[in-house]
C-alpha cells in the first residue's frame, strides 16, 4: 500500500507541474499586463513601463520561456512571484485560501452529511413521499443557478431580520470590522456571517450528494447481503444502516474528496455575492487586472487541490473497501 | 381416487414427533401475478425436505416467504407456524427475534450473499451476538469454532479474512456457519450449491450434512438438481407453475412418480450413469408465465398424458399411496404405464449387460428402436483427417499491478500445453471445472491466430500460417454457438437478421429462404423470423444461437457451455436437437462444457481439463466407465445421481481444498496439491515422481486404446457404476 501511494504520489507531481506550467503559458500569452499602464494620466514613458514590468516578469518583449523559467525557478523555491502592484502573491494568496477553506470546509460537510442523509432516507423508502418531495427539490435546486439560490437567501434573510427586529444574519463580509465585543462576541459575530454562504454552498451539495447517495443505496438495498443480515435476525434498521449504508458510503466518499478539491477554487459566485475575499473571487479579479503571476498561483493551487483530493479519495476507499486494499 | 385437500395426513418416515415448520396453503402475490400458490407441507426435526422445481416455480419465493424477507409489494396469505407459531402477519420484531434463531437461511450465490466490507470472522461473530448475550471475544470465539467445524483451515486467521479473499466454496461454507450459528431448528438452503463446481459442491453438501447432524435442525433444501436432492432428502415435493405437483418420500418420487412433469423432469435429465444410448425426452414447450397461466392443469400444454378434462379445473392433490401426493387426475394411468414399461425395462436390461461385456471393443450398438442420438454415435466412427488439431498449446497472461505504471508481478498459465484432434463427424467433450481453462482453449482456436506456443491445425491449415483471405474462409467452416442465448444474440436485431448476418458477411445473396430453411431446421417456425430475440424463451433462443452458426454449412461447431443456462426440461431438447443435427450434417462438435453427465450424453470423446492441462482424454464410454486419473474418479464420483438409493450407498471421493492458482501452480504434477492417490495411496518415494515430473497424456489399460491419462499412476476405476440392469 506504501509503495503504491508513494508511485502515486509522484505521478501527481508530475502532472500538477504539467498543469500548472501549460496555466502559466496560458496566463502569460492570454493576458497583456502592459494594457493596465495604457489608461494611466500622464502615461509613463515606454522604457519605465518596460523596466516595471520586467521587474514584475511579466514584460512581454521577454522571450515566453525566459518569463516562464524565472517563474518556474521561484514556484520551485515556494515564491509565486509578484502580482501586478508589486506586492507578493504568496501573502495574498494565503490569506485568501484561509477564506475559502473555511467555508468551503463547512460547506461541504453540511452539503454531504444532509446529501447522505437525505439520499439514504429517500432510497430507503424508494417512491414514498419523502422520496418524491426530496428529489423534487433537489431537481429544483440544481436547476437554480447558484446567482439566483443566494440572492433568494439574502431577500429571505434579510426578511427574517426585519421581522426579528435584529441582524441574525449578516449578509456581507467574512466579519464586522472594528468589532469589540470579546472572543465569543466576534465568534458569534463570524458564525452569523458564515451562515448564508455556507447554506448556499451547501444547498447544491446537498442536492447532489442525495442524489448520488439514493442511487447507490438503492443498488446495496436489494443486495444479497442485505438479505443475509435480515436472515441472521437483524433489524431492518439495523441491516441498513450496518450493511446497506456503510457499503454504499464507499463510492459516495471519494466523491467528496473530489469535490472538495474542486470547490475550493469553484466557490467563486458564493464569495463574489456574500463579499467574502477567497480564492474565487480572485481568480476573476486577477483576470481583469491581467494578474499573470496571480492567475498562475490559483491554476497551480487548483491543480494541488485536485490532486491531494483525489489522493485523499483513494486513501478514503481503501480505508473504506478492503477489496482495495488488497491491490 | 380420493383427493386428499388435508396433506397432513402425509407422516414422515423419520420420526413421528410434532413438526418444526407447518405451512398450509401459503399463497404469495406479487400485484395481480401470484407467484405461489397452495403450498402446503411440513417438517419435522432432523429431517431434509427437497424442494424442486425449474426457475420460476415459486420455490425461492416460498423460502423467502417462510423467513418473511419478501418485499412489502408482495401480499402472503395462508399460514406459515414454526413449532406452532404463526409467522404470516406477524410483526417485525417477532420475526426478527426467530430470524437467525429458530431458524436460518443459506443463500444461493455466496459470492454476493456476504457484506464486503467486514471480515467473515466479523459477521459471523455478528449472528451469534444478535441472539446471545456474549461479548465481542466470546462471539468471535464461537464464529471462529463454527468455521472450523464447516471445514475452515486455520480458522483463526480465515476469521480476520475479507469476503473477497474466501474462494466461493469457502464463501459457502461460511454462510453455513452462519446459518448454524444459534443452533436452529430450520434452516432453509437456497439453491447451495448452484454457484459452485460439482467437486466443491460434494464438499458443501457434505458440510450440511454434518451442520445437520450436529445441530439436529431441519433442512428445506431448494435445488434445480434432481441428483443433489436424491442423496440428501428424506421427502421431496415437486413445484411446478407456483405450486405443489407431487409430494413424497425419496423413493417415492424419484422410482414411482405419479405426475406426468416429475416423470418427464426425471426423464430430461442427463445421467453420467448412461450414455447416448438413451435418449433424453424433453418435455414439450417451456414452464407457463405466471401471470399467464393456462385453464386447469398448468402443466396441461406441456403434458404428453394431457386429456380434455385436463383443462377444466387445477387438480388437487390425490393421495396416490401412503404419504405420497400427486396433482393429476391421470395418476392411476401413469402408474400402470410406469408397470408396463418396467415389465419391458426387463429385455432393455439384459441388453445393457450385453453392452457392458462388450465395452472394451467395438463401440455400443444402438438399441433397435434408434432415435437421432443413436444415429449420431454412427456418424460418429472416426474417418479421415481430423478437422481440428491441437498441439501443445500454451496460452499465458500476464498478472499486472498498478493503475499508470503496469508492471509484470506474473504469469497466469491459462493453458499448458494442451493436445488434442477431433476427426471429421466426431465430437470431443472439453470439461473441466471454472479456471481449467476450457473457454482460453476455445478462444485460442477461434482466433486462427498463432499460439503462443503449440500448434493449432484447423481443416489441414496450420493457423500461424494463415492469410486474411484463407482465415475468412476458414471462419466459414468453423462457427460458434455462445453460452448465454440472450446475450449473444443483438436485442435490436430481428431473428432474420441474426440469421442472416452470417450470410450477408460472407457475401451470399438470397437470405430470405435460407433462413427459413435454418429455423425449421432447428425446430422453430419461418414466422418467427420477423420476431425479436426477447420474444423468445431460453431454449428457443439458444436454437436461433444454433441456427446463426448454420447459416454458412460449417463443418466444424464450436460450443461455449451451450446449455448450461438452460432448465433441465428444456435442455434434453436443445441437446438433443444438437445430435440430430450432427447426424444430419455430418457436423464435427468442440463441446466445452462443465456438466459432465451432458458430455457424456452428446460427446463420442471426452477431454477432461485440469489447471491448463488434460488429465485424461479418451472415448466416452471409456473415460466415464473406468477413468484411470484420480482427478476424473473425483469429478465423476462428486456428480451427484438422480437414484436415491445409489446415490445413498455410493463411495464419493471427496477432493480437498481449492483449485490451485493458474498463476503458482503445483511443481511436477498439477494435481497433486488435492491428489487423494497421492496423499493416501502412494509411498513417500511413489510421490517423489509426483513432485518432481510433470506427467504427459500415456495411453493407460490393456490393450492400449484411445484413452490417455495424465498420471504417473493412472489406475481404471469404476466410480459411476452405470446401471446394468433397472431397479
Amino acid at each position: 500500500m506504501a509503495g503504491f501511494l508513494a508511485r502515486r504520489l509522484l505521478n501527481y507531481v508530475v502532472l500538477v507541474a504539467v498543469a500548472a506550467s501549460l496555466a502559466y503559458m496560458l496566463a502569460a500569452t492570454a493576458l497583456d499586463p502592459r494594457s493596465n499602464y495604457a489608461d494611466r494620466t500622464p502615461k509613463p514613458p515606454p522604457a519605465v513601463i518596460d523596466a516595471q514590468l520586467t521587474a514584475l516578469n511579466l514584460n512581454d518583449r521577454v522571450p515566453l520561456l525566459e518569463r516562464y523559467a524565472v517563474w518556474a525557478g521561484g514556484v520551485l523555491h515556494g515564491d509565486l512571484g509578484k502580482n501586478v502592484t508589486g506586492s507578493p502573491v504568496n501573502d495574498d494568496i494565503a490569506r485568501r485560501a484561509g477564506v475559502t477553506f473555511r467555508l468551503v470546509l463547512l460547506g461541504m460537510i453540511v452539503g454531504s452529511v444532509g446529501g447522505v442523509l437525505l439520499g439514504a432516507l429517500a432510497a430507503v423508502r424508494q417512491y414514498g413521499w419523502f422520496d418524491r418531495v426530496s428529489t423534487g427539490l433537489s431537481f429544483a435546486v440544481l436547476a437554480v443557478p447558484v446567482v439566483v439560490l443566494a440572492n433568494m437567501l439574502i431577500l429571505f434573510a434579510t426578511w427574517v431580520n426585519d421581522r426579528l427586529g435584529t441582524q441574525v444574519f449578516l449578509v456581507s463580509g467574512e466579519y464586522t470590522g472594528g468589532l469589540d465585543t470579546g472572543f465569543w462576541g466576534s465568534v458569534l459575530d463570524r458564525i452569523q456571517h458564515l451562515v448564508l454562504p455556507t447554506v448556499s454552498l451547501s444547498l447544491a451539495l446537498v442536492a447532489v450528494f442525495s442524489r448520488y447517495q439514493r442511487n447507490m443505496m438503492l443498488d446495496v438495498l436489494g443486495a444479497d447481503f442485505v438479505r443475509t443480515a435480515r436472515a441472521k435476525g437483524l433489524s431492518r434498521r439495523a441491516a441498513l444502516t450496518r450493511h446497506a449504508l456503510r457499503t454504499a458510503l464507499v463510492p459516495v466518499m471519494t466523491y467528496f474528496a473530489f469535490t472538495f478539491g474542486a470547490l475550493l477554487t469553484g466557490a467563486t459566485f458564493t464569495e463574489k455575492i456574500f463579499g467574502w475575499h477567497g480564492l474565487g473571487e480572485q481568480l476573476i479579479n486577477s483576470i481583469f487586472t491581467n494578474d499573470v503571476n496571480t492567475v498562475a498561483a490559483i491554476a497551480l493551487l487548483a491543480a494541488v487541490a485536485v490532486l491531494c483530493a483525489s489522493l485523499a479519495s483513494d486513501l478514503l476507499h481503501a480505508a473504506l473497501d478492503p477489496r482495495v486494499r488488497a491491490g | 381416487m380420493t383427493p386428499a385437500t388435508t396433506p397432513e395426513t402425509a407422516p414422515a418416515p423419520t420420526s413421528a414427533s410434532a413438526p418444526v415448520l407447518d405451512v398450509r396453503d401459503l399463497g404469495v402475490c406479487f400485484g395481480d401475478v401470484p407467484a405461489v400458490r397452495g403450498v402446503s407441507f411440513e417438517v419435522r426435526p432432523g429431517e431434509v425436505l427437497g424442494v424442486v422445481g425449474e426457475s420460476g416455480s415459486g420455490k425461492s419465493v416460498t423460502a423467502s416467504a417462510i423467513m418473511g424477507l419478501l418485499p412489502s409489494s408482495a401480499r402472503v396469505s395462508g399460514s406459515v407456524r414454526l413449532h406452532g407459531r404463526e409467522l404470516v402477519g406477524a410483526r417485525d420484531k417477532e420475526l426478527n427475534a426467530l430470524r437467525g434463531r429458530a431458524m436460518s437461511m443459506v443463500f444461493q450465490d455466496p459470492l454476493s450473499a456476504l457484506t464486503p466490507v467486514y471480515r467473515v470472522g466479523d459477521q459471523i461473530a455478528e449472528a451469534v451476538r444478535v441472539h446471545q448475550r456474549v461479548t465481542k471475544e466470546q462471539a468471535m470465539v464461537k464464529a471462529v469454532s463454527l468455521l472450523d467445524l464447516v471445514g475452515i483451515p486455520h480458522p483463526a486467521e480465515r476469521a480476520l479474512a475479507f469476503p473477497h479473499e474466501f474462494s466461493g466454496g469457502m464463501r459457502q461454507r461460511a454462510m453455513i456457519a452462519m446459518a448454524i450459528a444459534n443452533d436452529p431448528d430450520l434452516v432453509i438452503c437456497d439453491e447451495p450449491t448452484t454457484a459452485l463446481d460439482v467437486t466443491i459442491q460434494a464438499q458443501v453438501l457434505e458440510v450440511l450434512k454434518k451442520a445437520r447432524d450436529e445441530t439436529g435442525a431441519a433442512i428445506i433444501m431448494i435445488t434445480h438438481d434432481l441428483g443433489v436432492v436424491a442423496g440428501l432428502a428424506d421427502r421431496v415435493l415437486v413445484m411446478y407453475a407456483g405450486r405443489p405437483v407431487e409430494v413424497g418420500t425419496v423413493d417415492d418420487v424419484y422410482y414411482r412418480p405419479r405426475m406426468p412433469y416429475t416423470v418427464g423432469l426425471l426423464r430430461s435429465i442427463p445421467r453420467v450413469d448412461r450414455g447416448a444410448q438413451r435418449r433424453l425426452e424433453p418435455i414439450e414447450g417451456s414452464p407457463p408465465s405466471p401471470a399467464a397461466l393456462p385453464p386447469g392443469c398448468p402443466f396441461g400444454p406441456r403434458c404428453p398424458l394431457h386429456v380434455g378434462a385436463c383443462d377444466e379445473a387445477e387438480p388437487p392433490l390425490f393421495e396416490t399411496g401412503p404419504g405420497h401426493l400427486a396433482a393429476c387426475i391421470r395418476w392411476e394411468d401413469e402408474a400402470a404405464s410406469q408397470a408396463e414399461t418396467a415389465v419391458s425395462e426387463t429385455g432393455t436390461a439384459a441388453e445393457e449387460a450385453g453392452t457392458a461385456a462388450e465395452e472394451a471393443g467395438t463401440r455400443p450398438r444402438a438399441p433397435a428402436e434408434a432415435g437421432e442420438a443413436e444415429e449420431a454415435k454412427e456418424a460418429a466412427v472416426p474417418r479421415g483427417e481430423p478437422v481440428l488439431r491441437v498441439e501443445g498449446l500454451v496460452k499465458d497472461y500476464p498478472l499486472l499491478r498498478g493503475a499508470v505504471f503496469k508492471r509484470r508481478v506474473g504469469t497466469v498459465h491459462a493453458v499448458a500445453g494442451v493436445s488434442f484432434a477431433i476427426r471429421e463427424g466426431e465430437t470431443l467433450g472439453l470439461v473441466g471445472e471454472s479456471g481449467c481453462g476450457k473457454t482460453t482453449t476455445l478462444l485460442e482456436i477461434l482466433e486462427l491466430a498463432r499460439p503462443q506456443r503449440g500448434r493449432v491445425v484447423v481443416f489441414g491449415h496450420d493457423t500461424a500460417r494463415l492469410g486474411p483471405a484463407e482465415r475468412m474462409a476458414i471462419r466459414r467452416d468453423m462457427q460458434v454457438v455462445f453460452q448465454d442465448p440472450l446475450a449473444s444474440l443483438d436485442p435490436r436485431m430481428t431473428v432474420h437478421d441474426v440469421v442472416a448476418e452470417p450470410l450477408r458477411t460472407h457475401g451470399l445473396g438470397d437470405t430470405g429462404r435460407r433462413v427459413a430453411e435454418l429455423l425449421t431446421l432447428v425446430g422453430l417456425e419461418p414466422e418467427h423470423a420477423e420476431r425479436y430475440p426477447q420474444d423468445f424463451s431460453g431454449g428457443q433462443r439458444q436454437r436461433i444461437g444454433i441456427a446463426r452458426a448454420l447459416a454458412l454449412e460449417p463443418r466444424l461447431l464450436v460450443l461455449d457451455e451451450p446449455v448450461s443456462a438452460l432448465d433441465v426440461s428444456i435442455q434434453a431438447g436443445v441437446i438433443n436437437l444438437l445430435a440430430s443435427l450432427k447426424a444430419r450434417l455430418g457436423l464435427s462438435y468442440l463441446f466445452v462444457a462443465h456438466d459432465l453427465a451432458v458430455v457424456r450424453h452428446i460427446a463420442d470423446r471426452v477431454a477432461v481439463m485440469y489447471l491448463g492441462r488434460i488429465a485424461e482424454i479418451g472415448s466416452v464410454d471409456a473415460v466415464y466407465d473406468a477413468p484411470a486419473h484420480p482427478y476424473t474418479q473425483a469429478l465423476l464420483s462428486a456428480i451427484p445421481l438422480p437414484d436415491p438409493a445409489r446415490e445413498r450407498s455410493r463411495r464419493r471421493i471427496l477432493l480437498e481444498g481449492d483449485l490451485p492458482s493458474p498463476a503458482h501452480p503445483p511443481s511436477g504434477c498439477r494435481f497433486r496439491t488435492r491428489c487423494p492417490k497421492f496423499r493416501t495411496v502412494l509411498t513417500e518415494d511413489e510421490r517423489v515422481l509426483c513432485v518432481e515430473a510433470e506427467p504427459d497424456v500415456l495411453p493407460v489399460g490393456e490393450p492400449a486404446g484411445d484413452q490417455g491419462a495424465a498420471c504417473h499412476y493412472a489406475e481404471k476405476l469404476d466410480v459411476v457404476q452405470p446401471r446394468r440392469n433397472s431397479r
